[in-house]
């Protein structure tokens, strides 16, 4: 029924519908996101431009499936290989697919023992523990305020157990800010015109003046996370913050780097932790390792400032400020990330230290350029920070003016 | 002008309108032309998005209604807006009469005193054809605007409580542009054709030098081009210069009376083709002059 509606397609258009179809089928699996309406567009637009020119049906397929400017490089590679041959491109996902599907039952397997565990009855384990949770229960208090004030460097498996469930816990009701939108307000300090009218039309008394005041929203909030060697320990458990903030609310990004510098925003939106984390750890490569922090700081003011710092945004930088190249060209990039956003927050572990002044040269290239600069080592400082980013702030630069004096 | 027949067509319209283009983005339009769904336009700063737009509505011969978005963007300065003042009086006079107050509502909101603004205005029947619909620079409103936009591009129609729905008859030619300083919805792309409109290649902006600058010379624009390619392929620069920015520092240095270029030249006119001060002071002086000298060797060898 489809051939006789095909005034630009040849005879064996049904054909080309298929391959259109398995095409798409191809980018989907590639990681595009094409629904069928996209399909139906494809084919839409390849009747339009005809086949007699196959740069046009490139474009022509280009302008439906891609979406955004990266696709474009997988979509090229794509076209090439399935419309030269559409077999092949099948049979490399094919070959492709015991690969994938081989870890998925043993996944399957931890997540069954996760549900058992969470299914299991309190009452099931052995007797020995049940005692012990009774005496736990004795000194909750105590016990409490000391884990809350302990360095996550310094906790055991347990410990870090507990303190991630805490993380996973914790909101970041971070200080609204004033938006150019209007909402009816009674006290407000506009007068709202339209509603006034509307009122006006329904009672017959003297026209009563509505009242509207600018909405106020949360801003978007944009993360930048050290994972090098020296942070190994704390980054870890960052992560599970920025999971808990990520799926909190709307508008966080989330970046990390070691020596370069990886978008993990996407993959913090699995609401699973540990999906997440096994995105994660996916896609970075550089887990553990050295420093850069100026390289890193220049790639995403050069990619990623103009894309996620536009509207506002306040930025988080977790760093312990060590770089291996010594700080060259951090200050530079500091000075434009500063300029770029509504507030900088530097965030560094190594402040828990007494007595710890910015010393190295990586700290004293930041230093200059952030508004705030805070400890975060604990569950205690963690809160705190939490604390901090829902009060109104303080003038930019300000809040960290004492430590550029001692460093 | 009737709507162009083939993607050839397409490409000599957007000629005839001095925009150099390749095939790729003629596709995209011709697309977007006979299917009537919204171009959508992403790229860098300065590359000739709002330009597309301009042309066809320029070579179609059709009105060209623009939307400039900015954030806090809403229904009251893009879609429609009660003329306030206008209704007072009329409650006023209305009041002085007899006339019962069923009448007066039905008489208050009606066409008479609606103030039009640009998406309700591009749905209205025009002489010569729907108009081009501008919608310039999406990124800068918020995600509430982008939603409410979605009605409006699927059935081309906006509902007004007041009054009723208002659907056009003809759908306008709509297009979309983005600088990309935030990411658009999906919902919102997938309704639309997407091109990115990337910086042309040394012989398209050559072209679109000796259309747009035709006081600076032959020689100059190679230069000029060969200079500006050459800065966009830096990785430490954070604005590279568009096309605007090219076109520009064709006519200023034409306006020096600069026949070819020199390194004095270049560093008086930096200003013209980088935006941002760290940019110029890195090629500033000797870096300028290292460009230039690989620029004129390149140029020699090839010609």
């Amino acid at each position: 029924m489809e051939g006789t509606s095909q005034p630009h397609l040849p005879d064996e258009g049904g054909r080309l519908l298929e391959n259109i179809m398995y095409f798409a089928r191809c980018l989907r699996a590639a990681g595009l996101r094409i629904g069928p309406g996209k399909v139906l567009a494809a084919v839409e637009a390849v009747r339009a431009v005809g086949l007699e020119d196959r740069n046009d049906f490139y474009w022509a397929l280009h302008a439906v499936f891609v979406n955004r400017h990266d696709q474009e490089e997988l979509f090229d590679q794509a076209f090439h290989i399935f419309w030269r041959n559409p077999k092949l491109l099948e049979r490399m996902l094919g070959m492709m697919l015991p690969e994938i599907e081989a870890p998925a039952p043993e996944k399957g397997e931890e997540m069954n023992r996760r549900l058992a565990e969470a299914l299991k009855p309190p009452g099931q384990g052995d007797g020995k523990d049940e005692d012990e949770v009774e005496l736990d229960a004795a000194m909750t208090f105590s016990d409490r305020e000391v884990f809350h004030t302990m360095d996550f460097e310094k906790m055991s498996g347990a410990e870090i157990t507990a303190a991630k469930a805490a993380i996973a816990r914790m909101a970041l009701p971070l200080a609204d800010v004033m938006t150019r939108r209007f909402w009816p307000d009674p006290r407000g300090t506009r007068t709202d015109m339209r509603a006034s009218f509307r009122a006006q039309l329904r009672s017959s008394a003297m026209i009563a003046l509505k009242r509207k005041s600018p909405k106020r929203q949360p801003p978007p909030l944009v993360i930048i996370c050290d994972i090098s060697g020296s942070m190994s320990r704390y980054s870890r458990l960052f992560i599970h913050f920025m999971h808990a903030v990520t799926n909190d609310r709307d508008r966080v990004y989330t970046f990390l780097f070691g020596t370069r510098l990886t978008n993990i925003t996407r993959y913090l939106r699995y609401k699973d932790i540990d999906v997440a984390l096994d995105k994660v750890a996916g896609a970075v490569e550089d887990w553990s390792g050295g420093t850069r922090i100026g390289e890193a700081l220049g790639d995403f003011n050069r990619n990623w400032s103009r894309r996620v710092l536009g509207q506002g945004a306040i930025v988080l930088l977790i760093t312990d400020g060590l770089d291996r190249d010594a700080g060259a060209g951090i200050g530079a990039e500091m000075d434009r990330l500063h300029r770029s956003c509504r507030r900088l927050i530097w965030l560094n572990p190594l402040l828990r230290y007494e007595g710890f002044a910015p010393k190295s040269l990586g700290m004293k290239a930041i230093l200059p350029h952030v508004d705030e600069f805070r400890p975060i080592h604990s569950l205690e400082s963690l809160g705190e920070l939490v604390a901090a980013l829902s009060r109104p702030s303080a003038r930019r630069l300000e809040a960290a003016a004492a430590w550029r004096e001692t460093g | 002008m009737p709507l162009p027949a083939t993607v050839s067509d397409a490409l000599a319209l957007l000629g005839r309108g001095n925009y150099v283009a390749d095939r790729s983005l003629a596709t995209a339009v011709y697309l977007s032309l006979t299917l009537g769904r919204p171009l959508f336009l992403e790229g860098e700063a300065g590359v000739g998005k709002t330009e597309i737009a301009k042309v066809l509505s320029e070579t179609l011969g059709r009105r060209l209604i623009r939307l400039q978005c900015y954030e806090g963007l809403d229904v009251a300065s893009a879609v429609y807006e009660w003329n306030y003042p206008r209704q007072m009086i009329e409650i006023r006079l209305a009041e002085s009469g007899t006339e019962g107050r069923d009448a007066l509502e039905e008489e208050i909101f009606t066409d008479r005193f609606l103030i039009k603004r640009p998406l309700l205005q591009a749905l209205e029947p025009e002489l010569e054809g729907p108009p081009v619909l501008l919608i310039d620079e999406l990124d800068r409103t918020d995600e509430p605007f982008e939603a409410f936009l979605l009605e409006i591009l699927s059935d081309f129609q906006i509902t007004i409580p007041e009054i009723g729905t208002i659907k056009a008859e003809h759908p306008p030619i709509v297009v979309i542009t983005s600088n990309r300083t935030r990411e658009i919805h999906d919902a919102l792309k997938r309704r639309c054709f997407y091109y990115w409109v990337d910086y042309p290649d040394a012989e398209r902006e050559r072209e679109i030098l000796r259309i747009k600058a035709p006081g600076a010379s032959a020689a100059l624009s190679r230069e000029v081009v060969q200079f500006v390619q050459k800065l966009r392929t830096r990785q430490d620069l954070f604005k590279l210069p568009g096309v605007a920015e090219t076109i520009d520092w064709a006519h200023a240095l034409t306006q020096l009376d600069v026949l070819a270029l020199t390194p004095e030249a270049i560093n008086d006119t930096l200003g013209v083709l980088l935006k941002y001060q760290d940019d110029i002071a890195k090629i500033h002086g000797s870096e300028a002059e290292r460009l230039l000298s690989q620029v004129k060797a390149e140029l020699a060898a090839s010609s």
